[in-house]
């Protein structure tokens, strides 16, 4: 039996060195991601107290526990005593625990209190979550744009080897100067989804219908990961976040050039497009937007994302004889959702929306005969 | 009104004692062991399914990039695993040691409701069935999460509006088969077993009663609003029509948190059973256990906003729950220290069943610890929704409550079977369970940390190696449930006669009868001294 306790505390050792060992040459750590803002610093700090001392109560008391499995067996003779009380004790081990709990209560009281102070903010950006990707939203700046996942399909089917970078990745990453309060508003449009990057020590559920609030002021330039933390639906794993920590002059020529990419496109939309270059740009928008539920392939996953392929909006007439798109018609439904479908007035603009019609409507299987075509002009005048 | 009960039993007094046979016997008893029986066997064959899409989880997790499930699937396969391990595997199992074990060691000749005991039982097969049948309907099984948070729960398919259903008849047989168990406790127990002379086992399933009587009735009503959400046009988590989102996670967790205790506090009962019969010393502090148990029953309805720090609550209630939540692991810790105190200066044996125990005495603690550091709350902000979570409520409620009714079943089986289980492979069972359980989800603390969100189907490199690490654990994990399962057949079938007594040290009333325990015991009422 005296085999069967050591082997069990063997067990249990063993495993934990494993672990470690295993650990100590792979490319990650053990513990929180090195923060680089107060806050972040702060939890860390919080966390790392927490755990030694109760790494220290854990030791104090299965040394006890040990001690005692290996002394009083009833294989080495141990007598059972028959003792059942005993009143000091019972008080000590309920107002020791207690104490310790206060000494833990009152850096984390501290710290929430710093974490719900968004006030005297530098600047704010409005974040909302789709499904699935994130909209960011720099109040004052006019800047706005969607940040989507870069990694390739390909790449998750195990068709392509994976990025660096896998699945922390996306098209357009938040950018924000280095050492500037930034205050955050969070909400979404569709389902719960949550904000986080690690290393700013934020956390934060986007609620559909309500705006909340948290603050982050990073203190050092880089680049920064984080993933949606709220279980969102299908594509819950493929909606991260990325953002810059730039310095304030950089910070500056990049809400310059966002501003003219949106002029660009807006610009667009004032000529006349081929056929073709619809396509093309339609075939990008789909793949990037439509894919993840309505798939590559236009057969979407029935019944809660309808297949393309067939489709009678895709396929039927979009405007009445007033010369206004009808409701429900393949218009309608990009400029303005329905269920889970997102209204994509918000989202893309005239450009986007024009090819990506065109595109649905003349490939996937698809060849409407009706409307083949939709020009961002429409698009323009049916906002 | 005593002369015609007496008639009665005169007349049908035989045919009272022939109870059917074969099929029947089963689909129509009122005895609690029969009962009990099926409980256990139904939570078995629940735990081997939700198992198996535990397995389909890891093997999807077991590399980065999609091998096996699309996403849609994965998020099947997590809430159904959550669903069914908890209604259909830990809670029933409980049910079932309470059916055989309260009359038992109250000195009942029953149940008080015989036959609501049967309806409690067979209510959970089309609950079961509505669950697992939902994989097959058109969009697949629910996916919103076990904790079914609108909106998500709002677009679902018809599965959703199936497993709404099922929680409706599982919440009916828990409240009650816990009638059941209050009144019988209250009004059957043996003349001079008076309340504080109660075995532990009795006590915190007496606790547990009340909070699911408490608990389950408020699941009911948010799920039933879900459904009014979804097919009725009523906005109670829809901003839109001046609903909340939040207001559902808010219902849902003042149910969820006491069902977390729901599911640990019958598993103390156990420890505080096993422990004193290996130890061959009686438990140490036997009233404060009482307290102990009754204390984290009453605080564990003022805890539950807890599981949502990060929907952005004001100052004053992130602080109260943050508080709340610490002062929790007072009572806890008091247990645990009694059950050291019980094992101090005692005269141990390890047996499968204390092998069991100490282990989660151990194991229970470390998801002690790690709640407690989830509990602060800044903290747990980075912790939230992690696999830092995930590992900690696996430490709870596999190492806590899922290995408490291994040790359990163990520690009862030769008083079932009237044979003794094969102790060598009892142990080998013991040792393959702990171990790939520690290797399924000590490195899960580590993924957390390091910032794996949970719930998703592929994940970046970083957290690779740790990955492969926890499912390699969990496929031995499983694999290790079928030599539970042929230990069980093994002792059912024969093996060493079981002694009335059974164990050297075990005390209470339940040793007094034969084993295998008889179809009727103590007809006549034995005295407690």
């Amino acid at each position: 039996m005296n085999k069967k306790v050591f082997s069990f505390l063997g067990t249990i050792l063993g495993s934990a060195l494993t672990l470690v060992a295993s650990t100590a040459h792979a490319a990650y750590g053990l513990n929180l991601k090195a923060p680089v803002t107060e806050i972040a610093t702060q939890i860390y700090d919080l966390h790392m107290l927490i755990v030694w001392v109760c790494l220290a109560i854990f030791v104090v008391v299965f040394a006890v526990m040990f001690y005692s499995l290996y002394k009083h067996r009833k294989s080495v003779g141990h007598k059972a005593a028959q003792f059942h009380e005993h009143h000091t004790l019972e008080i000590v081990w309920t107002i020791i625990p207690a104490l310790i709990l206060i000494v833990m209560a009152v850096p984390a009281t501290k710290t929430i209190f710093a974490m719900k102070d968004t006030s005297a903010a530098d600047m704010t950006v409005k974040v909302t979550g789709y499904q699935w990707k994130w909209e960011y939203d720099y109040l004052d700046k006019n800047v706005k744009f969607i940040s989507n996942l870069s990694t390739t399909q390909d790449q998750i089917d195990n068709k392509a080897e994976k990025s660096e970078n896998y699945l922390l990745e996306v098209d357009n990453p938040m950018v924000v100067p280095v050492g500037k309060k930034v205050r955050l508003i969070l909400t979404a449009s569709d389902v719960i989804h949550a904000w986080w990057v690690p290393e700013f020590g934020v956390k934060q559920d986007a609620i559909p219908g309500f705006i909340k609030e948290v603050w982050f002021k990073a203190e050092k330039e880089g680049t920064y990961r984080g993933q949606c933390a709220e279980l969102c639906g299908k594509a819950h794993g493929y909606m991260p976040i990325v953002v810059e920590v730039v310095s304030e002059d950089k910070y500056n020529g990049w809400l310059i050039a966002k501003a003219e990419e949106a002029a660009a496109g807006a610009a667009g939309a004032d000529k006349e497009w081929t056929k073709d270059d619809l396509l093309a740009k339609g075939k990008v928008v789909y793949e990037k937007n439509c894919a993840v539920c309505h798939q590559a392939n236009g057969a979407g996953l029935p019944p809660a994302f309808p297949a393309i392929t067939g489709s009678k909006i895709a396929l039927g007439t979009i405007y009445g004889a007033d010369g206004k798109y009808l409701p429900d018609s393949h218009i309608d439904r990009l400029l303005n959702g329905k269920g889970v479908m997102p209204a994509w007035k918000a989202l893309l603009n005239d450009v986007e929306i024009a090819s990506v019609i065109t595109y649905t409507r003349q490939a996937l299987g698809n060849a409407a005969t009706v409307d083949p075509v939709v020009q961002p002009a429409q698009i323009k005048a049916a906002r | 009104m005593s002369t015609t009960t007496a008639a009665h039993h005169d007349d049908h007094g035989h045919d009272s004692h022939a109870h059917p046979t074969g099929l029947m016997r089963w689909v129509k008893s009122t005895n609690h062991k029969d009962i009990g029986t099926m409980y256990l066997w139904f939570s078995f064959a629940m735990f081997m399914f939700a198992g198996a899409l535990a397995m389909g989880i890891r093997a999807e997790l077991f590399q980065p990039g999609l091998q096996f499930v699309q996403p849609e699937v994965f998020n099947q396969l997590t809430t159904l695993h959550g669903l069914i391990m908890i209604f259909g595997a830990i809670m029933p199992a409980f049910v079932g040691l309470a059916n055989w074990q309260v009359p038992l060691m109250i000195g009942a000749p029953d149940m008080a409701f015989p036959r609501l005991n049967n309806m409690s039982f067979w209510l959970l097969i089309p609950a079961a069935i509505l669950l697992m049948a939902s994989f097959f309907v058109p969009g697949g099984a629910a996916s919103g999460g076990w904790t079914m948070y609108p909106p998500l729960s709002v677009q679902g398919g018809m599965s959703v509006d199936m497993t709404i259903f099922a929680i409706h008849i599982l919440g009916v047989s828990s409240i009650v088969g816990s009638i059941n168990i209050i009144t019988t406790i209250f009004n059957m127990r043996a003349p001079g077993m008076t309340l504080m002379k109660m075995p532990m086992f009795v006590w915190t399933w007496l606790i547990t009663a009340y909070l699911l009587i408490a608990a389950m009735p408020v699941l009911a009503g948010a799920v039933t609003m879900l459904i009014t959400d979804r097919h009725f046009g009523t906005t109670f988590f829809n901003a839109a029509g001046g609903g909340d989102p939040v207001l559902f996670q808010h219902v849902f967790w003042f149910f969820g948190h006491p069902e977390v205790y729901i599911m640990i506090l019958p598993a103390f009962g156990i420890l505080s059973t096993i422990i004193p019969t290996f130890a061959r010393k009686p438990l140490f502090g036997y009233a404060s256990m009482v307290y102990a148990t009754a204390a984290i029953a009453v605080l564990s309805f003022v805890v539950w906003a807890h599981h949502m720090f990060t929907t952005g609550m004001p100052v004053a209630g992130q602080l109260f729950f943050m508080y709340s939540t610490m002062l929790i692991s007072v009572p806890t810790g008091v247990k645990v220290f009694n059950w050291l105190a019980t094992m101090w200066k005692g005269s141990m044996t390890f047996e499968t069943p204390m092998l069991f125990s100490v282990a989660v005495v151990f194991l229970f603690t470390i998801g002690g610890l790690t709640g407690l550091v989830c509990a602060i709350l800044p903290v747990d902000i980075q912790l939230q929704d992690t696999y830092y979570v995930v590992a900690h409520f696996h430490y709870v409620l596999f190492s806590g409550a899922a290995m408490s009714i291994m040790g359990g079943v163990y520690y009862w089986l030769p008083k079932w079977t009237g044979h003794m289980y094969d102790e060598k492979l009892g142990k080998w069972h013991f040792w393959t369970t702990t171990i790939a359980f520690n290797v399924t989800f000590f490195p899960m603390h580590f993924t957390g940390l390091a910032g794996m969100p949970r719930r998703i189907p592929d994940y970046s490199q970083q957290f690779a190696e740790f990955n492969m690490i926890s499912s390699v654990g969990a496929f031995a994990l499983g694999i290790s449930q079928l030599l539970f399962l042929y230990v069980v057949i093994k002792c059912i079938r024969g093996g060493t006669k079981a002694t009335n007594q059974v164990w050297e040290g075990a005390h209470g009333l339940e040793w007094t009868v034969a084993s295998p325990a008889p179809f009727h015991t103590f007809e006549t009422p034995p005295q407690v001294k």
